[in-house]
């Protein structure tokens, strides 16, 4: 029986970029850091209210799974904002929405009214696109 | 868009990235609130609406992630405490306990470990999956025919 997620992959165009991005603009925290090689490194951030959920910030590069032809290719399609990859939660969209804003975050909706709470669309600095949701109390 | 309260939302929102910014030097709650266009309890109240703590609260808690970052890097326990804009060492150690659950001593031995760790056996540190699709182990776990 599975019970949580703890990682998940987020294909990114240059780590140092992304970890500025996610930790300076969006607030999140780096969980580990670890130096492998000129290339890479295992880098992961988290929500501060969510321990136990690791981002994995993976850069795209040529390796065992990827060929060159597959890097070149998956580094345009995230480039071209090809994949929506997840939803952050906020307790206060219109706080939240304003602050990442004023950070230079390109918002590619701004909060709107959905059935299910209220929710706008943010891109990543490598194109990557996330839904920032504040989600309506669940009725019973 | 026309937010009833947008204008609102950008002055609580300018007195929260003012504490970003400035967390470091003397902040008092009058300093916040003129930069919010408030007056003092109002924009206390405001700030608690939005962020779900007291801007002092709320600087308390960007001081000691601060001092966080930099006792994991070197820095020692009174350096971080007065970077971070603490004047007591007390009262920073016990802020520092009371949020991280950790005072700051130990947290410095904590993050050594962790670091001489990390220099000794980085892979220790990944999931086999995930080193693997990165090239940095030669064989996955799931491979069973020996070459």
């Amino acid at each position: 029986m599975i019970t949580r997620m703890t990682h998940m992959n987020i294909y990114v165009l240059d780590q140092d970029s992304a970890l500025d991005f996610y930790t300076n603009k969006l607030g999140l925290k780096v969980i580990i850091d670890v130096p492998m090689n000129k290339d890479a490194r295992w880098l992961t951030v988290g929500a501060p209210d969510q321990p136990g959920f690791e981002i994995n910030l993976t850069p795209v590069h040529e390796s065992i799974l990827h060929s060159k032809e597959t890097a070149d290719a998956l580094r345009n399609l995230v480039k071209e904002g090809t994949f929506g990859v997840g939803i952050f939660t906020c307790t206060d969209i219109m706080a939240t929405y304003e602050e990442l804003t004023a950070k230079g975050v390109e918002f590619i909706k701004p909060p709107t009214k959905e059935f299910y709470g209220t929710e706008a669309l943010f891109k990543d600095d490598s194109g990557n696109w996330f839904s920032l949701a504040q989600l309506s109390p669940v009725k019973p | 868009m026309n937010y009833p309260k947008l204008y609102f939302y950008r002055r609580i929102v300018q007195a929260k990235l003012f504490i970003d910014a400035h967390f470091a030097e003397t902040i008092e709650l009058y300093d916040i609130a003129d930069e919010a266009y408030y007056s003092k309890f109002h924009f206390a109240r405001k700030f608690k609406e939005v962020y779900l703590q007291t801007p002092h609260q709320y600087l308390v808690s960007v001081r000691i992630e601060q001092a966080r970052k930099l006792l994991a890097t070197g820095s020692s326990v009174a350096a971080a405490c007065t970077a971070v804009g603490f004047e007591e060492l007390s009262s920073f150690s016990r802020l520092f306990k009371r949020r991280t659950g950790i005072n700051p001593s130990a947290y410095i031995v904590q993050q050594q470990n962790l670091q001489k760790q990390i220099a000794e056996a980085p892979l220790s540190m990944v999931p086999h999956c995930f080193a693997y699709q990165y090239g940095w182990v030669e064989k996955a776990q799931f491979q069973t025919n020996e070459s």
